[in-house]
């Protein structure tokens, strides 16, 4: 069994209307720690130790938050720059996060259609979340697709969200239970769109 | 002239009120001041004063005595302990060599063997009055070459005592006397040995157990007076009881402040010395300007300059030797070897004992006398020359810049109130290592947080000499924690005046109290219970639900509100009507601001992480484009 972390960052989650539901799919889920980041450190002061505690103790980390500005609320930048150190994370003596798996879990106001290429955002999630690629990759971490849930702001009642929900359970539970092809799963572009694919046991060739 | 008391206080006030200041000015420093207005009042320039100036001299030594006592006060017993090498050392080569050379030269000028060997010890003093008093006030003391100086003039103050034993030895009479060396008061040696002793020891028992309680006794009294006197009592009592036993009484005060250095009462003591010291020792300048025989130097002038300039060469030649044997760096080098040039005003006691011994005749007596004042008069040009020509020479570029370059943060922080307010402020900069000096006017909370092994002084902050002995000049800050308001009004009003760069930061009690010290132009005046009802604002607001970073960020947009409005409201205190119209408009808008930023109140204002705005401004064209591209 792995343990899988969510740390969570939604800085106003009183008017979130997807992550506010998507996040109780990671909740009272055995074998799945949730954080709430800004209700943890409201003044982003962090607790650098205890969250590499929380680090160690885990197998799976997953981001979820909103997309802001192509990127994370600034909680999880301030958590990055602070808990990655240098010696710990990566470099000489970096070596606490080797082999543990990570991905970004996204909710964006644009639509699918808009990231890509020919879209007005001109780049796909998964490329805008380079710099969380190779963040992953430095750290010696396995970096997976993000889980993207496009165009939020069509979001109006309960009904629209609870598809996500379930697959962002399924994806959560997997992990857990070790059911998931981790090659495809960091192959993949959504895994919203690829999760069957992914939890598929793999065809012996 | 000059019979009166008072008319003799006037002509040396007068003195030190117009000549101080003018040399001051000219660069010159006060020490040369006092002299030159000593030298003008003398009996042969305008001849205010007289016959009496050995008298007043005596009277101002005291001066010298109280000095001691502040350098003590400054040295703590562990420093004094990092300087014995320095005091044994260099001090002890010093008074031997120097005394030989002198007393060599002497010889080739063919002085008798016993009047050279007096001769020499006495032309090994330097001028504790003039070298410490020139050294501070150029902010020298505390630099290696001060640090040695002060040395050299600590084992001198020392050696006084076997050479006064010494003298009545090279009496002409030394037979008949033999009994009378043992001690001047006529006790066999080894009883004297252990008067000397039980001195000490009374000296640093009474500075250790007695002190304390007696000032704190005082300060219960809160009676200023009374301090002033127990001040003044301790050094002259000191001084007295050296004097009984054949000590210097230098020396047993210099004592009395190492031991009381660790004391939380010290800085109490060195504004309440501080004072009398700085007159006396102004006074003792004065009377040795007064006092040079121009009559004789005019009498033969070559033969007094011929002594003055062998002298002093032979004394810096010497200290620069020893300075080098030391390992002193070059500006150190020549600061002690220029500072310590001149003889000392010991000289003239031990002269005037020379003489009454028979040592030799009172006509060289006499000669010796004007060449001992002439060379304390030439000191501070000395330190001028010092200063100005050589110091620039041989001091290495390079260590200035690097000095210079650095400003690193730190720097010693004053805190004035170590109540509630100034013990959290406290702790937090002692965590962060950054000396201070604390200073509190109760006994109780001095003896208590003293307990706990944090050094306050007792003191009274809004005492100017208070502000100076704690190191104003010297602080980065000064954390203003007092809970008196009209005390703490008093002291920022002082320290204001006084060090208008230091910065301040303010306790206040209300509002009133806020905008007063505003007013005083203190930039960070913080209500005293403003955080801690702060951060209970927003442990109330969380109770109710509110999520942590929105009640944080509620209570800071508010903060910000309630900031503006102390601001402005300051303008209309005391217009009646008109501030209470603003602090209830004021309300409003606090209001009207909180609905603004509260995300469970849709509002169309501050859209920042705001969806609904979003939603609403999703355009027409961008949604078009979005159905083409899929
Ligand atoms: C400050 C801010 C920046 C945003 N930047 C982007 C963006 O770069 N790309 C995007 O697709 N949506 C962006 N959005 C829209 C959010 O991603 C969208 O509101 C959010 O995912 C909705 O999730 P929620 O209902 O849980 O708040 C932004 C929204 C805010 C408030």
């Amino acid at each position: 069994m792995r343990r899988v972390l969510v740390l969570f960052a939604h800085p106003v989650l009183e008017r979130s209307r997807v992550n506010r539901r998507l996040v109780e799919a990671a909740r009272d889920l055995e074998g799945v720690t949730l954080r709430d980041m800004y209700e943890e450190y409201p003044t982003l002061d962090i607790d650098v130790r205890r969250e590499q505690e929380m680090l160690l103790r885990h197998d799976v980390v997953v981001f979820q938050h909103p997309f802001y500005w192509y990127s994370v609320p600034a909680i999880l930048k301030e958590w990055q720059d602070l808990v990655l150190e240098h010696g710990w994370a990566y470099g000489a003596g970096g070596t606490h996060l080797r082999g543990k798996v990570t991905f970004n879990v996204v909710s964006t106001g644009g639509p699918a259609s808009a990231y890509r290429e020919s879209g007005y955002n001109r780049f796909t999630v998964r490329e805008l979340l380079a710099p969380w690629d190779q963040t992953a990759h430095l750290c010696g971490m396995r970096f997976l697709a993000p889980f993207v849930v496009h165009a939020s702001l069509a979001v109006i009642g309960e009904d629209d969200v609870a598809p996500a929900r379930v697959k962002y359970r399924r994806l959560l539970e997997a992990l857990r239970d070790d059911r998931i092809d981790l090659d495809r799963a960091a192959a993949a572009e959504n895994l919203v769109d690829s999760l069957d694919h992914v939890l598929a046991p793999r065809e012996v060739a | 002239m000059t019979d009166s008391v008072l008319a003799q206080a006037l002509v040396y006030l007068a003195v030190a009120v117009i000549f101080v200041p003018i040399a001051k000015r000219l660069g010159l420093g006060a020490v040369l001041g006092y002299l030159a207005g000593g030298v003008v009042i003398g009996p042969w320039v305008l001849g205010f004063v007289g016959g009496e100036g050995q008298h007043v001299m005596h009277f101002a030594e005291f001066g010298v005595v109280m000095m001691l006592f502040l350098v003590g006060l400054e040295l703590r017993p562990a420093l004094l302990w990092q300087l014995r090498q320095p005091i044994f050392g260099l001090g002890g080569l010093q008074v031997v060599v120097t005394a030989a050379v002198v007393a060599g030269g002497a010889l080739a000028v063919g002085v008798a063997w016993k009047a050279a060997i007096a001769i020499g010890l006495t032309f090994a003093m330097s001028s504790t009055a003039i070298v410490l008093s020139s050294l501070s006030e150029r902010g020298l003391l505390k630099t290696s070459g001060g640090q040695a100086s002060f040395s050299v003039l600590l084992f001198q103050d020392i050696s006084v005592i076997p050479i006064l034993a010494v003298f009545p030895l090279l009496g002409a009479t030394v037979a008949t006397e033999l009994t009378d060396v043992t001690s001047e008061a006529g006790r066999p040696a080894w009883l004297s040995g252990l008067f000397v002793l039980g001195a000490v020891v009374a000296v640093v028992g009474l500075g250790r157990y007695l002190v304390r309680p007696v000032f704190q006794f005082l300060a219960a009294a809160k009676l200023r007076e009374a301090f002033t006197a127990a001040a003044l009592l301790i050094v002259v009592g000191i001084a007295l009881l050296m004097q009984t036993v054949g000590l210097s009484p230098a020396l047993g005060t210099f004592l009395a402040g190492v031991v009381l250095a660790d004391s939380e009462y010290r800085h109490e003591l060195e504004t309440d010395i501080e004072p009398f010291k700085g007159l006396l020792l102004g006074l003792f300048f004065i009377s040795v300007g007064a006092q040079i025989d121009f009559g004789l130097i005019g009498h033969d002038p070559l033969k007094i300059a011929a002594i003055v300039a062998a002298s002093m060469l032979g004394k810096l030649s010497v200290l620069y030797g020893l300075g080098r044997l030391f390992k002193l760096d070059r500006p150190a080098r020549w600061l002690l070897a220029f500072s310590l040039a001149q003889v000392g005003e010991f000289a003239f006691v031990l002269l005037s004992l020379g003489a009454q011994r028979g040592i030799f005749a009172p006509d060289v007596k006499s000669a010796l006398d004007a060449a001992v004042a002439i060379s304390m008069v030439l000191s501070p040009p000395a330190f001028i020359v010092l200063e100005r020509f050589v110091l620039p020479r041989v001091t290495e570029r390079t260590e200035e810049r690097a000095q210079d370059e650095i400003d690193e943060p730190g720097g010693t922080i004053v805190i004035a109130g170590y109540g509630r307010f100034g013990q959290m402020v406290g702790r937090m900069l002692r965590a962060n290592r950054i000396p201070m000096t604390i200073l509190d006017l109760d006994p109780e909370i001095v003896d208590i947080v003293g307990r706990l092994g944090i050094k306050v002084y007792y003191g009274d902050a809004s005492r100017t000499e208070l502000l100076h002995a704690a190191g104003c000049e010297h602080a980065r800050a000064f954390v203003l924690a007092v809970d008196d308001a009209a005390v703490a009004t008093r002291i920022a009003e002082n320290v204001r005046h006084h060090f208008p760069n230091l910065a301040i930061i303010a306790r206040c009690r209300d509002r009133p109290h806020y905008w007063e010290l505003r007013r005083l132009g203190i930039k960070h005046v913080f209500r005293e219970t403003f955080g801690s009802a702060y951060e209970a604002g927003i442990a109330s607001l969380q109770a109710l639900g509110y999520r942590a970073n929105t009640a944080h960020r509620l209570a800071r947009r508010w903060r910000q509100h309630e900031e503006r409005m102390l601001e402005e409201l300051g303008e209309l205190w005391g217009t009646g009507d008109g501030y209470f119209s603003r602090v209830r408009s004021g309300l409003d808008e606090a209001e009207r601001l909180m609905r603004d930023e509260d995300p469970t109140v849709f509002t169309d204002r501050d859209a920042s992480w705001d969806n609904e705005s979003l939603r609403a401004d999703r355009r027409p064209e961008a949604a078009a484009a979005d159905d083409v591209a899929s």
